[in-house]
């Protein structure tokens, strides 16, 4: 019995313990937003998630910003820009802005990131929003100038999105991988932003700082809350219990249950807001998974028909959910809403579906990698009008991959345009006979890029108008609504949604 | 004795190299790593970089004899999330893993040796049920319903506990008891029936004829020997939680080695996932042949043979 007290003990003091937990809340001046992915790196151009993105406009400042209010593009590291032709921007810098390194920003720096972005070989995570770059040049200290090796309209707004300004020389700081390439993502941060990075500890955290230096007269203001912590949390219901006692301040993508009965707690504000992102059925036209189906157009008018988008809306998504329309989110720079609407109307679609000759009961394959419930609304709505729709339900590896390979009679898709507020940011991408694109109508590419070679916005939009109505018209997609997260943070803090899902905690305070 | 330990490591090593091969396997039939580590933004461009970056155009036969041969040389790769060597990630988040697998099972031992103990003392009594309800309770409740039952009284109602990290042992007492319950029924059983069964053998009655005190036979007589085959079965045990805090530690948000392989499985990180299963196979090997020469450190009788 001794012996195994004994072993019971040596077991016991073999626990380690190290304390380095900074606090949370009003009281300690520290906000702590969680969110499910662990970000080991600090870099947004090096792992593709949310959280850099976030952290990147704070750590970060791009040449111009978008105000999510009302998709404007405001002054940030640039004070004014020009298109000098349709393949030439040009842009004049703020003058006395300093890196958190202490070296004063100048067109040397804004011109070596764009190179290295442009560069194929360095890799970054999200190089198709800015392959457009074919170089970049200085002028004079204050006067940078980028060269695209195509006519691209939303150039800015995608440098406004993530364009974010290194230091000259940062990434030669990057070590060398076994293999000899380098390890760019491992540099650590050093940007001009409102916060600066002070620890990035994988699985746990990414310490920011108040950057005391920041220019005041900007876009992004005075930063006011003196450290922000970004904690991974894997489980939702962890999460929310550490918002309830405190020891977190903010969350997202709250469940809607969750949610509502978060607003019942007196220390808890819950706000619905919009997001970008789009939900939507897209149609193998082509018959490539063997279902031909969907090559009949009243079908796919039929499906539209069949869905109660209003009722998903309201009761499922939550209220700043919108019904839509068109290939693309409402407030996305030249997306109409003059296009075909097909109202929910069981009976017509039953007809329709009649007319192509569709039994009742006809089954197909629908693949759906992301709210199941709302899959679940779509296939409910679907039987009623006499589909059988059955549910291949996977992770998104495998749903991209079987859309891609075109073995998807129908799709559940969503996209958030990477925050982009412009059409060519989802109607490009799903219509431009890419690898996502099911449809490869000639005459919709025609359409966009006659639209995308147009620098006059008035033009641009016409011509996009043109192309989202013969998408409607062929019921190409069945778009169905766009997302609404929930967010639900402390009491104590003064904090406004915005729906590019970048939230701003350099403008948030605390009451 | 050294022909048979020779042997048990040999097969211990070719356990290990099967798991490597399967799991490598496994990670290419669940869908292609380089859309999992462009994310879900990501372009059909921004993948093609991606798979090339990092030789996911290679065959897999090569790219696994590639790995196998530095992990003989003690080298795993470079985690493709993390930006460091593998063998570092797994070295700083063993220990907390360790840490709470020991902790578990010292509150598994603590509950269940005394019960075992009980319920065998007085079969069929009160006591027995109690333990019997405690054992079929443990048995029945998903680790994760219980672990957020903890939470929820412990760490939001009454706020006695921190709820995430691993900062100070605190944090660990919520999540170690979660673990150490799952697999108290186990012990708790193996002990009553191990205490029973020698309760009636016939040294028991001979140290109860020269008047001995019934606690003195029962705790210095009659537990140690029933004790032997736990310590084996706590082992093991050990070994699943190491593997089993996967659930815990994503709950309670613990830095270890299963939150570790959870994150790597999603991001399709596979030189660490391929370390991590390597590494808890060769734990779990090393365990069993640890079992059986603590046995042999709590048992004099099994050093002779």
């Amino acid at each position: 019995m001794k012996r195994l007290c004994f072993v019971l003990a040596s077991l016991l003091a073999a626990v380690p313990f190290v304390a380095t937990d900074a606090g949370a809340g009003k009281k300690d001046d520290t906000l702590v937003w969680a969110t499910d992915r662990d970000n080991p790196i600090a870099d947004p151009f090096y792992l593709n998630t949310r959280e850099l993105v976030v952290i990147g406009h704070h750590v970060w400042d791009t040449l111009v910003i978008i105000d999510p209010k009302n998709s404007e593009i405001k002054p940030l590291l640039a004070t004014k820009w020009t298109w000098v032709n349709p393949t030439t921007l040009e842009f004049e810098l703020r003058k006395g802005v300093k890196f958190h390194s202490g070296k004063e920003m100048d067109a040397e720096d804004v011109a070596y990131t764009l190179n290295h972005v442009a560069n194929k070989d360095n890799a970054i995570a999200n190089f198709a929003l800015l392959n457009w770059i074919k170089s970049a040049e200085v002028i004079d200290a204050g006067k940078v100038r980028i060269n695209l090796n195509r006519t691209f309209p939303p150039a800015i707004a995608n440098l406004a999105g993530i364009g974010f300004i290194m230091q000259k020389g940062h990434y030669d700081a990057a070590p060398v991988k076994p293999d000899g390439k380098k390890d760019f993502g491992a540099v650590p941060a050093n940007g001009t932003g409102p916060y600066k990075v002070v620890e990035v500890k994988p699985g746990e955290h990414i310490l920011m700082e108040k950057n005391a230096a920041y220019f005041k007269d900007g876009f992004k203001g005075e930063p006011k809350i003196s450290k922000i912590r970004f904690r991974s949390i894997k489980d939702s219901n962890t999460r929310t219990a550490e918002l309830m006692t405190g020891a977190i301040d903010w969350i997202w993508d709250v469940p809607k249950d969750q949610a509502e009965r978060m607003q019942a707690n007196p220390n808890i504000k819950v706000e619905n807001a919009k997001t970008l992102r789009v939900s939507f059925l897209a149609f193998d036209t082509q018959g490539t998974s063997g279902s031909k189906l969907f090559a009949d157009k009243r079908v796919r008018q039929a499906i539209n028909h069949a869905i109660d988008r209003e009722s998903i809306t309201k009761n499922l998504v939550g209220p700043a959910s919108v019904v839509v329309h068109a290939a693309c989110h409402p407030d996305q720079f030249g997306c109409s809403s003059d296009v075909t609407k097909y109202a929910y109307d069981p009976a017509k679609a039953k007809a329709l579906l009649k007319e192509a000759g569709v039994a009742e009961g006809t089954e197909f394959d629908l693949y759906a990698y992301r709210d199941r419930e709302y899959t679940e609304a779509v296939i409910g709505d679907l039987v009623k009008v006499g589909l059988k729709p059955k549910l291949n339900y996977m992770q998104f590896t495998a749903w991209l991959e079987n859309t891609r390979k075109g073995k998807t009679p129908a799709a559940h898709g969503t996209w958030g345009s990477n925050s982009v507020p412009d059409v060519s940011a989802i109607t490009a991408h799903y219509f431009l006979h890419g690898p996502d694109d099911l449809v490869k109508d000639p005459e919709v590419k025609k359409l966009i890029e006659e639209a995308d070679s147009q620098l006059d916005p008035d033009k641009r939009k016409a011509v996009w108008q043109k192309a989202l109505a013969l998408i409607a018209a062929e019921a190409y997609w069945a778009p169905i609504f766009s997302y609404a997260k929930y967010y639900a943070f402390s009491k104590d803090l003064d904090f406004t949604p915005t729906s590019d899902e970048i939230p701003q905690f350099f403008a948030a305070k605390w009451k | 004795m050294l022909a048979f330990t020779v042997k048990r490591l040999g097969i211990a090593l070719l356990v290990a190299l099967t798991v490597s091969l399967v799991t490598f396997s496994m990670i290419y039939v669940s869908g292609d790593p380089a859309i999992a580590i462009a994310g879900e933004g990501a372009r059909a461009q921004d993948i093609e970089a991606i798979r090339k970056f990092y030789g996911f155009d290679r065959p897999i036969l090569e790219q696994y004899l590639t790995w196998l041969g530095g992990a003989l040389q003690g080298d795993f790769g470079r985690s493709y999330t993390l930006r460091q060597p593998v063998a570092d990630v797994i070295f700083a988040r063993l220990p907390v893993t360790m840490a709470l697998g020991a902790l578990a099972i010292a509150f598994a031992l603590v509950l269940a040796i005394p019960l075992g103990v009980l319920a065998a003392v007085r079969p069929n009594s009160i006591a027995d049920r109690f333990a019997l309800t405690v054992a079929v309770v443990g048995q029945a409740m998903p680790t994760f319903w219980f672990a957020l039952t903890l939470i929820l009284w412990l760490g939001v109602y009454w706020r006695l506990l921190p709820i995430t990290g691993s900062s100070s042992w605190q944090n660990f007492v919520m999540p170690a008891i979660a673990l150490g319950y799952y697999v108290t029924p186990a012990i708790m059983r193996l002990t009553r029936a191990g205490v029973l069964e020698v309760l009636s053998s016939d040294y028991i009655r001979t140290a109860r004829a020269k008047g001995l005190r019934p606690m003195t036979v029962l705790f210095k007589h009659a537990l140690r020997n029933a004790i032997i085959p736990v310590v084996s079965l706590a082992a093991v045990q050990f070994g699943f939680m190491l593997g089993g805090s996967i659930v815990i530690e994503t709950i309670f948000q613990i830095n270890g080695l299963g939150y570790l392989a959870w994150e790597s499985i999603q991001r399709k990180d596979l030189p660490t996932m391929q370390a991590i299963v390597l590494s808890l196979s060769v734990i779990y090997v090393l365990l069993t042949l640890f079992a059986d020469l603590l046995n042999a450190f709590l048992d004099p009788r099994l050093r002779v043979t």
